[in-house]
């Protein structure tokens, strides 16, 4: 086994032990720290696909601000352990079968695309990285107008959760 | 050359996991990182098809996600907070309002 695949696995291993803890953990806090584990180790996993610019932007934006948010808020409202209560009649009887259903049914059609997806790997195995300079022009030429309207989604975020704080007092 | 197909196998695991964590926890703070390990998931999903397909497109769209993801981030945790100061708990089971 090469250098990335051996790479692959141990990334591989860690996103999913983080996801695990994240089910296990009985206090949120601790979930949030899992899931912190599986965004850098899907970092490296970005960088390994040579997307370097996703990889920075995964570790600031997602790792760096949404997860501070979220410890932020856990501290806040000092979220201790979680009860558990059984379970709904309607999550046992329609809720595990569909999950289920919809487990096999994304394990399908992976196998169906990874079955084509060999084909188009092999003809471009080795390529080289993604430059965050094509990608800054791809996002500011083809995709000016979806950029442009981020901005406004930003923009109603944040008069939505100025809102939602200003109407408690 | 890690092959396309071990990066899909891995982001369906996730995606499923978060799935399972979804339907599993009863806080309501988990439940909402259960939808970002989704997101994850799908991001993982876009950057490898990317590679495979050798174009950008997918890189971009991992970007939007990540903006919509923080946004989504900020107005939900606001609601959470609502939601806290209005029932004194963290508990879905609590919030059953339009339940039948």
């Amino acid at each position: 086994m090469s250098f990335p695949v051996i790479l692959f696995f141990i990334c591989a291993a860690m996103a999913v032990l983080g996801a695990i803890l994240l089910i296990v953990a009985r206090e949120p806090i601790h979930s949030a720290l899992s899931l912190i584990l599986v965004m850098v180790s899907l970092a490296i996993l970005y960088l390994l696909l040579g997307a370097e610019f996703i990889a920075a932007v995964q570790i600031i934006v997602y790792a760096g601000a949404i997860m501070v948010l979220f410890v932020f808020v856990i501290m806040l409202l000092n979220a201790g352990v979680e009860e558990r209560t059984s379970w709904s009649k309607m999550a046992k009887y329609a809720g595990m079968p569909l999950a289920i259903f919809l487990l096999l049914e994304i394990a399908h059609w992976v196998w169906r695309a990874s079955v084509g997806a060999k084909v188009a790997n092999g003809a471009g195995a080795a390529q080289a990285a993604f430059s965050t300079h094509d990608l800054a022009m791809a996002l500011f030429q083809q995709y000016l107008f979806p950029f442009e309207a981020t901005s406004i989604l930003i923009l109603i975020a944040i008069l939505g959760a100025l809102v939602l704080a200003k109407r408690s007092e | 050359m890690v092959p396309i197909s071990y990066y899909l196998v891995l982001s369906g695991v996730l995606f499923g996991l978060g799935v399972i964590a979804f339907i599993f926890k009863r806080n309501i703070i988990t439940i909402f990182m259960a939808i970002e390990l989704m997101l994850n998931a799908v991001n993982l999903a876009f950057v490898a098809f990317a590679r495979a397909r050798n174009q950008l497109d997918g890189l971009v769209f991992v970007f939007f996600v990540i903006v919509v993801a923080a946004a989504e981030a900020a107005v939900g945790l606001a609601i959470v907070i609502i939601i806290s100061q209005n029932r004194r708990s963290l508990n879905v089971e609590d919030v059953n309002l339009l339940k039948f």
